[in-house]
């Protein structure tokens, strides 16, 4: 089987107008399928910055929250609620708000304030420069070097900024695992300074971040918060709901699977005509095999050889332009929002397999139907 | 007496249905032999191709027998028919129907590759016969660079190359110039016709009919005289 296979790859890649036409049509779709999908990824990712770098195991919210952005205050009852569950290790609050900050130059500036809990100060981020502790310090905050740092100026230890007419003072530059999705700046302080500095409405909590004693306590304890009329999610369900509302409620979605279609659309069409051209132009050859003694299943042996070849080749090509092209944009604009997952790669492996099976199916069938004898008959 | 080679009886093939229903081969019987020539002749439509395709494997009859050494063709499986002309029949068709884009030595490999030989001796073998035509320089041209001449001397190599008992030309001389074709069907009358082999050719050039030992004549679907050809010496 290996001679006609060798057999079959010559007769693929000596039409190299063929082979480059079906290749591009299947680089082209493989590259549009993983771009779209990527940066959809990448955006699910950054939309769930705070909860991935907060790290909190559970998230207690009002069930209508959507995202970290859009939370609904809840009163204070349910945190001591919430501390009194068998099987909490320990429940603080945090709060997250959007405020407007005076920078130096006198430019405004949207950022985001989270304020952790002031006794332990969970979900605090890893620094690079300054001391923690000096979060307590008078009008401290802690400012994330992310991709929006330069948004404030690139501020340096020690800077100075107003935030609703308050003094702010930059104590600590730290990172994060994430960068947001919508280009804000954001600022870690303490809870307490937090609900000083920005206005807010009767309630300030946020959201409440539970340790559990163990992984068993979480069922008892989303039990417990659902009776209370609020909702606890782990962290991967929190991720979750945001994906689902990004996917499902906002249209992004629905955008992201048509240009995905399409991309698979125009993939099939370039590679399915194509390859039945190719399959047209050597059908008398494949005839003359037949006549030769080729039996059915070496025709489409070497088919589906062809079709799978240049199917993993243009994959292989799409996915190493595309990954170049994110790669590219990402120096370019380091908050560009795109990620390859392996999940988007199958996603894309499976759909040109899809492509050359269809295509293969349509060359396969046309061989099979070639009489040996209408070679004779010319 | 030689062998016999073939042994067609009572051959009927008709296509189509009804109203539509065409006989292209009524009734044929006749014996070909090892070591012979002979030839298939007649005009357009007179069922020659079709009796060709019927003897060779390539064409199920309506009804008779093809008897090859013994062996009912139509009565084996499609494998075992499809591995009767891969081993028992060459095949050199009108067109020759060359890969263009394999170089000649890999379309004269390409039966043994089909059985199962390892690439590399395939194509030592096909050399081996491209050097029985004549045409070993040419061999890693791609045939569409050969002359008409050359490319049919290709089509004669790969189809020996199986080392079939039985070698089917269809017109073979139809795309050549009389002096060309001449010059291949002696080739072939000297090179590759032997004793334990048999060649059945379809034409109508008349400018070769000396080379054949037997001339049958077709005409509506029937056989209507058989003829003595004869060996032009040079």
């Amino acid at each position: 089987m290996k001679g006609i296979l060798r057999i079959a790859y010559k007769l693929l890649v000596n039409d190299k107008g063929k082979f480059a036409a079906l290749l591009v049509g299947i680089t082209f779709a493989v590259f549009l399928m993983v771009m779209m999908t990527s940066m959809f990824a990448g955006i699910l990712h950054r939309s769930s910055s705070t909860v991935i770098n907060i790290g909190a195991k559970i998230w207690v919210m009002d069930p209508a929250v959507n995202t970290p952005a859009s939370s609904i205050p809840m009163p204070d009852y349910v945190l001591d609620a919430v501390r009194s569950i068998n099987g909490v290790k320990y429940a603080v609050p945090l709060y997250s708000g959007g405020a407007q900050v005076k920078l130096r130059s006198g430019v405004y500036q949207a950022v985001t304030v989270l304020g952790l809990d002031d006794a332990s100060l969970f979900g605090r981020p890893a620094l690079l420069e300054g001391n923690i502790e000096n979060i307590y310090a008078e009008n401290g905050f802690i400012v994330v070097k992310d991709t929006e740092f330069p948004k404030l100026e690139n501020p340096r230890l020690g800077t100075e900024f107003e935030l609703n007419d308050h003094r702010g003072v930059v104590v600590g530059i730290a990172q994060v695992t994430t960068g947001g999705l919508f280009g804000i700046p954001t600022l870690y302080t303490t809870y307490n300074r937090a609900i000083q500095y920005i206005p807010n409405p009767r309630f300030t909590d946020s959201y409440i971040l539970v340790e559990p004693k163990s992984s068993d306590a979480v069922p008892y304890i989303k039990q417990q918060v659902k009776a209370l009329g609020y909702e606890a999610l782990t962290k991967d369900e929190f991720i979750q709901k945001i994906s689902n509302f990004y996917k499902y409620k906002t249209g992004v979605g629905t955008n992201v699977l048509l240009m995905t279609i399409i991309s698979f659309i125009v993939g099939l069409s370039i590679s399915g005509q194509t390859f039945y051209t190719f399959i047209l132009e050597n059908l008398d050859k494949f005839g003359a095999l037949k006549a030769i003694g080729a039996k059915g299943r070496v025709l489409i042996y070497m088919i589906l050889f062809q079709a799978t070849f240049t199917a993993l080749t243009g994959y292989g090509l799409g996915v190493g332009l595309a990954s170049f092209i994110i790669a590219m944009a990402k120096l370019r604009l380091p908050s560009y929002a795109a990620k390859i997952t392996f999940m988007n790669l199958g996603f894309a492996f499976v759909m040109v397999i899809i492509i050359a099976g269809i295509s293969s199916y349509i060359g396969v069938r046309k061989v099979l139907k070639i009489e040996p004898f209408d070679i004779f008959r010319g | 007496m030689a062998d016999l080679a073939v042994k067609a009886t009572e051959l009927v093939k008709w296509f189509g249905e009804g109203d539509a229903k065409t006989f292209a081969v009524r009734g044929v019987s006749f014996d070909a032999f090892f070591g012979e020539m002979l030839y298939i002749e007649g005009p357009s439509g007179s069922g020659k191709t079709t009796l060709l395709s019927v003897i060779s494997g390539i064409l199920r009859p309506n009804s008779g027998r093809v008897l090859v050494e013994d062996t009912d063709i139509w009565n084996l499986t499609s494998d075992q028919i499809a591995d009767f002309r891969l081993n028992k029949v060459g095949f050199v068709f009108q067109d020759y129907h060359l890969f263009p884009r394999l170089t000649t030595v890999e379309n004269v490999a390409i039966p043994l590759i089909m059985k199962k030989l390892d690439w590399n001796e395939s194509i030592n073998m096909a050399m081996d016969y491209l050097d029985i035509v004549g045409i070993k320089d040419r061999a890693n041209l791609p045939p569409v660079k050969l002359s008409g001449g050359e490319q049919q001397r290709v089509a004669i190599a790969r189809a020996i190359a199986s080392r079939p008992d039985i070698l089917i030309f269809d017109e073979p001389t139809a795309s050549l110039d009389g002096d060309t074709g001449r010059r291949i069907v002696d080739f072939v009358k000297r090179n590759i016709l032997t004793e334990k082999r048999c060649i059945i050719m379809v034409t109508h050039d008349s400018r070769i009919f000396e080379y054949a030992d037997r001339i049958m004549k077709m005409e509506d679907g029937r056989i209507i005289g058989v003829e003595k050809g004869g060996l032009r010496e040079e």
